[in-house]
């Protein structure tokens, strides 16, 4: 039960996008295209995941016992570059097509907010998932981050859609392209708001 | 570019919101109102100024596989530095800020400036382009803090001119996009002449 | 112009620039320290004296669990508690400290953070007509809980979940204070 709410909180409720602001950039520089967009949710998706799991257990079995907190920043952003590296490496090998679809996005997963957002969120802040406000533990935080790039990914894909449609209509000069683009995810953020308080 | 040139481009001609499209996730979080958007263009002026300082110092020496990892540290660590300075001196807008001080570290605009012109220029160049730019930046989020406390508290800098609340989207997530993408248009028309 | 990119070069300059970050790092945290610790105390200092009535003593922080959940306290000898209890609000976790006195009656609450809709739920944190029914509120007498529900709070029109949950903080005040006094 506990799981389904982190689910439906992350994905819903405070989507990392509409609601919290994480992961802007990228958002609207990769939708304009629907299979980019669709390439882009998955590479993050496997990024924010992996990089929650590695930083929380640095944070928990190093930084902390040894009061080296003060070093958080630091050392997740550290492994947010290795881990896009590998994920670079790993994509180049395997699916050539999507590497070079991706091109300079992919290494530019590393400066994505949401990525190092939801690594600190997730060993600073408190959560209420059905009970007591308490901090997450690895099993909650794993759920919480895959959760969390799905609902970026949810949020990237119907906005590609939305911004193909855009383009093959009139659109007034001055509004052409970020500023249309803008307008339309202040009411996809609109209509998002309208989950608020399920969880 | 002139002195004069390089401190006031990012007013203008490379306006970090408006031309350059960069750190958009503070300035849509940050910018509830006018003094939040001041305080985070100040704390994102202070990282970029020594950051792009400390990375035209040692970008000659630094081998370039390794430029990137390296500028980072950099980068962090003067975030970090900002951060405990901050919470020991200015808790209350340490609160209010919150996540997104440590994201300054992923904010485009510091990485991109050390790329495109630390990497390249002078140590007294780099720092008027940190200025410039900071500034540039400072004065956007403020801006837009003032558009959406304006309509969405009815206050401005914490001065109330009506009773109750304004329109509350405004000072939610779907005003900040919208607030953007207009004001975007705006300065799209405005720069055009 | 940059140095060579063989693998002594790379790893030599990473190793370095780590190591004198860390290290300005560590100089600055500890220069830092006092500071930060004194910054938290005023800011505790300040909930405190905001929740219980004036006292020249030191609060002691202390912690107890009561139903599987932690909460932090302070003791104020010769003016009550002050229990902070968090709940789950209408956007997330609602932290409120309540200052208990001591026979019992609740003095008053502050919020200590909050996630709640601005202009709605929002107003838990300044309404002064909703937060201030519970000043010296008797809970022997009244029943914490919102008037909808069978209890005597007023809650904030249009949200009741805020309101609700915020009733609910201080109830669990309530309850861990009974627990701290139920051995004197």
């Amino acid at each position: 039960m506990e799981i389904l709410l982190i689910i439906v909180s992350a994905i819903f409720v405070n989507n990392i996008v509409l609601a919290q602001f994480l992961g802007v950039c990228p958002f609207m520089g990769v939708s304009n295209k629907l299979s980019t967009a669709t390439g882009m949710s998955g590479a993050v998706c496997f990024v924010i995941t992996l990089a929650t799991v590695v930083t929380y257990l640095i944070n928990k079995f190093f930084l902390v016992p040894l009061g080296l907190t003060f070093l958080q920043t630091i050392a997740f952003i550290l492994v947010i570059a290795a881990l896009v590296q590998m994920v670079e490496i790993v994509l180049k090998k395997i699916s050539p097509s999507l590497y070079q679809a991706l091109g300079i996005f992919l290494p530019l997963i590393t400066t994505n907010c949401a990525v190092l957002g939801v690594a600190i969120n997730v060993v600073t802040k408190e959560f209420t998932f059905g009970n007591a406000a308490h901090m997450l533990n690895l099993g909650e935080a794993t759920v919480y981050a895959l959760a969390t790039s799905l609902g970026y990914g949810l949020a990237m894909i119907l906005f590609a859609g939305m911004r193909e449609q855009l383009s093959r209509n009139n659109v007034p000069e001055a509004f052409k392209g970020l500023p249309i683009a803008f307008i339309t995810v202040g009411i996809m953020a609109m209509a998002f708001l309208g989950f608020s308080g399920i969880v | 570019m002139s002195k004069f040139g390089l401190v006031t481009k990012g007013f203008l001609k490379e306006n970090p919101t408006f031309v350059l499209v960069l750190g958009m996730c503070p300035t849509l979080a940050t910018t509830t109102s006018a003094m939040n958007g001041l305080e985070m263009g100040l704390a994102t002026m202070f990282v970029l100024i020594l950051s792009n300082i400390v990375i035209s110092l040692i970008a000659p020496v630094v081998p370039d596989k390794v430029h990137i990892p390296v500028y980072i540290v950099v980068i962090a660590t003067f975030v970090t530095l900002l951060q405990l300075l901050m919470q020991a001196y200015t808790p209350e807008v340490y609160e209010t800020l919150g996540l997104f001080i440590p994201l300054i570290v992923v904010n485009c605009i510091v990485l991109g400036r050390a790329e495109a012109f630390a990497s390249k220029n002078s140590v007294g160049d780099s720092a008027l382009d940190g200025i410039g730019i900071g500034l540039g930046f400072t004065l956007t989020l403020t801006i837009i803090g003032i558009v959406r406390e304006v309509l969405g508290s009815g206050s401005i800098f914490g001065w109330k001119f009506i009773a109750g609340d304004g329109i509350l989207a405004f000072v939610m997530a779907p005003g900040a996009f919208l607030v953007l993408g207009y004001l975007m248009v705006l300065f799209n028309k405005l720069a055009k002449r | 112009m940059a140095a060579k990119s063989n693998l002594r070069n790379m790893a030599l300059s990473l190793t370095l620039v780590c190591l004198v970050c860390s290290g300005l790092l560590g100089v600055v945290y500890a220069m830092t320290a006092e500071p930060i610790r004194k910054a938290e105390e005023a800011k505790v200092a300040a909930s405190i004296a905001r929740v219980l009535p004036e006292s020249e003593a030191q609060p002691v922080q202390e912690s107890i669990n009561v139903d599987g959940v932690d909460y932090t306290y302070y003791r104020l000898p010769g003016a009550g508690y002050a229990i902070i209890s968090t709940v789950g609000g209408f956007g997330g976790p609602l932290s409120v400290m309540v200052g208990i006195s001591e026979d019992g009656i609740v003095v008053n609450s502050v919020v200590l953070s909050h996630s709640e809709t601005p202009g709605l739920g929002a107003k838990c944190a300044t309404d002064v007509d909703f937060k201030d029914q519970f000043k010296g509120w008797d809970p022997a007498e009244k029943r914490l809980v919102v008037r909808k529900d069978g209890g005597d709070v007023d809650a904030i029109t249009a949200s009741t979940i805020t309101s609700r949950a915020y009733t609910k903080a201080i109830a669990n005040a309530v309850v861990v204070y009974s627990k701290l006094t139920e051995n004197e």
